[in-house]
């Protein structure tokens, strides 16, 4: 064999070799590689998880609600994070991202109080989707009625993949 | 036609390399600051985002960049290691220290925008962490070559490093629709056209054109750096090697 040959093959080999194991590492990993369980995996699961997790999904429309401000000032929220089938009810004390806003994807970290009534947020993180525009022209959407709700990708443009 | 390996020749490289270089730099200048122009004061804001939008002119053709960076010294690489070609693990090397600017800059303004919007600086999930693969990678590779005297063997060593690493482009790519991630999904290569609103894609065309053209400027400019140390390098040791004779005699 030519050694240009040769050392065409080691190069293949060596790529196609580190391919094949990064592929089994990420396919063994890919519950922990997730960022965030949609509230249908977590309805699938026998019982509500014990451990913090991050939820991901929708801001439920109309379900925001503030609640009287106890102690320090803070502000406290409740709302729905939804992926269209599954509805899981979050409370959370503390400000919230600038993006957040109902109908738009949220990824709220926290443990399930033990009754599984609702899970207690600790941290809130807006995801923002891919769409870019200015407010004129979102604004024309929504008059003109061609406004799709997008925000939906946040979690049902990679929701029953996982 | 010219074939490949005349342009592989040191001479006929520095012949096209150095007119190229300040048309090159000319074009980054001019495509910078009309660049910059668009994307701080003649683009629109976005309708959540508000002004924040702007960090994205600077930030996802850097990140375009860091990926573009690594697939020229993967594919120098390999041309390198195989067929021996002159100037490939040159070009290979040099591009290394300006794709790891790059990726830097990526995650620099990614965090900045980060904070703002999700309310993070950062977060572990499968984009940013492979990005930041990317950039110790980029470091890796660096550090290779400066570990070896021997600049032959640093060459090799450094081109598998960049080969195996290839494996990380493609998982960057598609991280954000392989995994649930907190990082959006694509907005300009992506299937359907952009999803961005046609006022917001001159200003990020810019500057990618300004960092692609800063790109090639910077990397033949090291590249005849890299070439005529190497030069000196073999007059020294060839003088020192007459030197020596004449002692002896």
């Amino acid at each position: 064999m030519k050694k240009k040959t040769r050392r065409l093959y080691l190069a293949a080999g060596a790529f196609v070799f580190a391919a094949g194991a990064v592929a089994l590492t990420l396919n063994a990993l890919k519950g922990s590689i997730t960022f965030f369980y949609l509230p249908s995996d977590i309805a699938a699961l026998a019982a509500k998880p014990t451990a913090a997790i991050r939820l991901g999904g929708l801001v439920e429309a109309g379900s925001l609600q503030y609640g009287e401000t106890e102690e320090s000032g803070k502000p406290h929220v409740a709302f729905t994070v939804t992926d269209g089938e599954t509805r899981i009810n979050v409370a959370y004390v503390g400000l919230l991202p600038d993006l957040f806003r109902e109908g738009q994807g949220v990824i709220v970290q926290g443990r399930f109080t033990p009754d599984g009534d609702h899970l207690d947020a600790e941290t809130v993180l807006a995801k923002h989707d891919e769409n870019y525009m200015p407010k004129e022209v979102a604004d024309a959407l929504k008059e003109s009625g061609r406004w799709q709700e997008t925000g939906g990708k946040a979690g049902t443009g990679s929701g029953g993949r996982n | 036609m010219p074939s490949l390996y005349e342009f592989a020749n040191p001479v006929l490289f520095e012949r096209w390399a150095r007119p190229a270089i300040p048309w090159l730099a000319g074009a980054t200048a001019l495509m910078i600051f009309a660049g910059l122009y668009y994307a701080l004061f003649n683009s629109p804001a976005d309708y959540q985002q508000g002004d924040s939008v702007r960090i994205m002119y600077v930030h996802v053709p850097a990140a375009w960049m860091a990926l573009f960076c690594y697939s020229v010294i993967a594919i120098s690489s390999a041309v390198g290691f195989i067929w021996k070609h002159p100037l490939a693990d040159v070009a290979a090397k040099e591009a290394a220290p300006i794709g790891a600017g790059f990726t830097f800059l990526a995650l620099f303004t990614g965090s900045l925008w980060g904070k703002p919007m999700w309310g993070a600086w950062w977060a572990w999930d499968a984009r940013l962490t492979s990005v930041l693969i990317l950039f110790f990678l980029y470091l890796g590779y660096m550090a290779i070559w400066r570990a070896f005297d021997d600049k032959a063997r640093a060459a090799r060593l450094a081109a598998i490093l960049a080969i195996v690493g290839f494996v990380n482009i493609p998982i960057i790519k598609f991280s954000v629709d392989w995994w649930n991630s907190l990082h959006q999904p694509a907005s300009v290569f992506r299937a359907g056209g952009p999803s961005i609103h046609p006022s917001m894609l001159p200003p990020l065309f810019l500057m990618a054109g300004a960092y692609m053209s800063f790109f090639g400027a910077a990397l033949l400019q090291s590249m005849r750096n890299e070439l005529s140390a190497r030069r000196q390098a073999r007059l020294e040791r060839t003088d020192v090697k007459a030197a020596s004779t004449l002692v002896e005699q």
